[in-house]
């Protein structure tokens, strides 16, 4: 007797129907030590497709990305390539299969030129085994203008823009005849239109038949560019199906698991006095006359394209760089040029851009992380005093709800959404006047994203004068009382909360607008 | 030096001409250095210029200039290697003691191999710590350094290497040559060349660049970063056999770790010939201009009349003074990309 429900093959492409996906996971596993960062994870991939990879910080997308690309191999289930069982025995046989992962921050050898960086290890040869370099030029000129871009090959990759050097990583997948395309966060560094001119290079490979895997904290990002996602919570497989069957608060609740409130929780306060005010600041070649003041219980944004000169005019008020004109005030007292200690000792704090490399030390401890910005209070005369400095991180590490094992475990075992914790805790520990946060939750989850809004809210909620730099449009208009949007180093407008709309700020930060306010 | 000249370029020009005109300005500065020292020098003293006097320069470069090539390699893989003088010094006493028990049988060709075997053992030694046992490579190469210098201090037990006990075709090796141009140097020269050619030319040259512009790039590149590694300390240490070699070959009278000090001689070599102390830049050419800056200073001090003192003390300030010319190039270069890229993007 033949059981006919056996004689069909449950899964497998049946003839005439939709070929295997390119890339696939089936049932995919992957621990750490006790930490399980992945289970039971299934995705497929297929060509033509743009597929998007959701979850909050520490959801496992990485390790999925590294399992698919060959520097992690799975503890259980498989790599499918084409439909079948593979082994990656490391990057470079994944790469060899046609995968090819461009990260947040690509990887480049910065003293080559950008045809060596393409063809590293693959140089057309010449007579001999000689790299033939002519070759080498002409084929990755033609590689940038079928994409459309312009970038000179003989140039060493030192200097390019994240966005040119992420144009570099694609053409080097391109010139391997990648067919699978993963895309880690491309575009948290990348300011609107380099966005969009990614997007346009990712929708022609998609549409000459590559599969794209893309993450992104950007909702918005994700239902433009792709036509499927997969969804991840704690390691765990949570969706997986078609974009148009999802609305963004679908998406956000089945990452989180819970309803948000809602991610931008900017209570009313009065303003009051004015705590930092800044007069026609100039720093030559870098931003020219910026003047603005912050009241006391006002969030104030900094908005503008990246390299509008944001980061710097912060820097500069916080004495990081000298400036060459204009006035620093905090409460009144002018501060020196040029010296961070002065404008820490008058109340200022500064939470950086790259908390990686500007905001913490990423190997030492937690406590002594937050420990650093007020060596004075736990000192007990001349020697620090370990008791009064881990008090004092217990202490702030509850007031942030901080997610960690033990105080004494280094920073860089954290998430991202957490470290930016400690950078704050690091900072709010001085007990400022002014408060000067510089893009606080780039490559941050939602839920911890909300949790840092909330916090900056009540801090300014407590009379603390904040400023904020943020590419993040929504964070903008969500969180701020006034909005200074920059355009090439110079303010170019004004706009106040009511007024304060995508379009008017965007206008300002392109320059097609100078006079908004 | 000269090479700050190098950004009053036009602006016309691409961003490739003018890293190139950077990187060549090294070299041409140098060779600019070399020209003025040795024009003051003869103004002075005419003698300088002499045939001998020319002929002792470049014999005293050449075993230098073989160390700063194996060192280049080694340095533009972002590592460093200091225990050079400690293997010449090794290879110089028992290729000595080797050769010298059997004086006619032992010719030139058995004391290379020799030499360079052991120089080779040497340099595997270190690369396998360095590139397998992850060890830095300051700590591993400074303890191989004493290492070996104690090895050979124990070799030779208070003796040393007299000249008579040597086959004289060794000897004529380190002090003769054909048409009058002496062997060391044209030892070093095809050397150079052959190194300066794979490096630029082929594949696997270019994977030592990329490991010192930048390991983590190169590991997702699928370079084999621990091979080449090991390789360049491999080939350091064989030059620094070969080196031993003509050390012998010159000198013919060797005591015990007669080269002691000159790991940091051949390091200022390759730094200010241009090869960056982090590696991924520089060449073999622009190490061993160094190598001949540094040995005609010396000549010339001594032709000038000045206290071999000041040798050291003009040897640092070079050393600085290239990686302030370094460090201020590298700024205003990436300056001014950065500003190019920016005209390009809008």
């Amino acid at each position: 007797m033949r059981d006919p429900g056996e004689a069909e093959a449950p899964r497998g492409p049946a003839p005439g129907t939709a070929p295997p996906p390119v890339l696939a996971l089936r049932k995919a596993g992957k621990s750490f030590g006790a930490v399980r960062a992945l289970r039971e994870v299934s995705l497929e991939l297929f060509a033509g497709e743009a597929h998007a990879l959701a979850g909050e910080n520490g959801a496992g997308k990485s390790t999925l990305v590294k399992t698919l690309s060959g520097v992690h191999r799975p503890d259980e289930g498989e790599v499918l390539l084409d439909g079948a069982p593979v082994e990656f025995g490391g990057p470079a046989a994944a790469q060899e299969a046609g995968v090819a992962v461009i990260y947040q921050e690509p990887t480049l050898f910065p003293d080559l030129s950008v045809a060596e960086n393409i063809f590293m290890g693959r140089q057309p040869r010449a007579r001999f085994g000689r790299i033939d370099r002519r070759a080498m030029h002409a084929e990755a000129t033609e590689l940038f203008t079928g994409l459309g871009v312009a970038i000179d090959p003989g140039r060493p990759a030192r200097g390019l823009s994240i966005a040119d050097q992420q144009l570099v990583e694609i053409a080097k997948a391109l010139s391997r005849r990648a067919r699978v395309l993963i895309m880690d966060e491309p575009t948290a560094a990348l300011s609107g239109n380099e966005v969009a001119r990614l997007f346009n290079v990712v929708k022609t490979l998609r549409e000459q038949g590559c599969a794209v895997l893309f993450i992104s904290h950007r909702l918005d990002e994700i239902f433009e560019l792709c036509q499927r996602v997969t969804i991840l919570r704690d390691g765990a497989w949570v969706a997986g199906e078609p974009i148009s069957a999802l609305t963004p608060d679908d998406l956000v609740r089945r990452m989180v698991g819970r309803d948000l409130d809602t991610l931008y929780p900017k209570q009313d306060t009065l303003p009051g006095e004015v705590a930092l005010t800044v007069g026609r600041l100039t720093r030559e070649g870098v931003f020219t006359d910026v003047s603005f003041e912050v009241r006391r219980g006002e969030i104030v944004a900094l908005a503008g394209l990246v390299g509008a000169g944001r980061s710097e005019v912060a820097r500069a008020i916080f004495g990081v760089d000298r400036w060459d004109a204009g006035t620093v005030e905090v409460g009144g007292r002018r501060l020196p040029p040029g010296s961070p200690t002065a404008a820490m000792a008058a109340g200022l704090a500064l939470v950086p851009e790259d908390r990686r490399q500007q905001g913490l030390v990423m190997d030492l401890s937690i406590e002594r992380n937050i420990g650093l910005t007020g060596l004075k209070s736990v000192r007990r005369g001349p020697v620090i005093s370990r008791a009064a400095e881990r008090d004092r991180a217990r202490d702030w590490a509850a007031r942030l709800q901080l997610k960690f094992t033990r105080l004494g475990d280094a920073v860089n075992v954290l998430s991202g959404g957490n470290q930016q914790k400690v950078v704050l805790a690091k900072w709010l520990a001085t007990d400022p006047a002014v408060l000067i946060v510089d893009e606080p939750t780039r490559g941050i989850d939602i839920g911890t994203k909300a949790e840092v809004h909330r916090l900056l809210s009540e801090l300014a909620g407590r009379g603390i004068a904040i400023l904020m730099i943020s590419s993040d449009l929504p964070e903008v208009l969500g969180m701020a009382d006034r909005v200074l949007v920059m355009h090439e180093g110079r303010l170019a407008a004004e706009i106040p909360r009511e007024r304060a709309t995508e379009e008017s700020v965007m206008s300002a930060a392109t320059g097609r607008d100078g006079a908004a306010a | 030096m000269t090479a700050v000249t190098a950004d009053a370029t036009p602006g016309g020009r691409s961003a490739r001409g003018l890293v190139e005109l950077v990187f060549r300005a090294r070299e041409l500065s140098l060779v600019a250095a070399l020209a003025v020292l040795v024009l003051v020098t003869t103004a002075v003293n005419p003698n300088f210029l002499s045939g001998q006097g020319v002929k002792d320069i470049f014999l005293n470069t050449s075993i230098l200039a073989l160390l700063a090539v194996g060192q280049s390699l080694v340095v533009i893989t972002r590592n460093i290697d200091l225990s050079v003088g400690s293997v010449v010094g090794l290879v110089a006493f028992c290729t000595g003691k080797f050769v010298s028990a059997d004086p006619t049988g032992r010719g030139v060709l058995t004391a290379l191999v020799f030499g360079v075997a052991i120089g080779a053992v040497c340099g595997l030694l270190n690369g396998l710590l360095v590139s397998f046992c992850r060890v830095p490579a300051l700590v591993v190469t400074l303890g191989t350094l004493y290492v070996i210098q104690g090895l050979d201090h124990y070799i030779a037990h208070g003796q040393q290497i007299n000249a008579v006990d040597l086959p004289p075709a060794l000897l004529h090796l380190g002090n003769e040559g054909v048409l009058g141009v002496p062997y060391l140097p044209v030892i070093t020269v095809v050397v150079m060349l052959a190194v300066g050619y794979y490096l630029r030319s082929y594949p696997s040259g270019r994977d030592f660049y990329a490991i010192g512009s930048s390991p983590e790039a190169a590991r997702l590149a699928g370079v084999p970063v621990r091979r080449r590694v090991l390789a360049a300390y491999l080939f350091s240490g064989a030059l620094a056999g070969l080196g031993g070699v003509l050390w012998l070959a010159r000198f013919g009278t060797v005591v015990a770790d007669p080269a002691r000090g000159w790991e940091l001689i051949v390091v200022s070599a390759v730094v200010v010939g241009g090869v960056a102390i982090v590696g991924g830049v520089g060449t073999v050419y622009g190490a061993v201009l160094g190598a001949l800056l540094l040995t005609t200073i010396g000549s010339a001090l001594v032709v000038l009349k000045v206290n071999s003192f000041w040798q050291q003390a003009l040897t640092g300030a070079l050393l600085l003074l290239a990686i302030t010319v370094d460090r201020v190039l590298a700024v205003r270069v990436t300056r001014l990309l950065r500003k190019r890229s920016v005209r390009h993007g809008a």
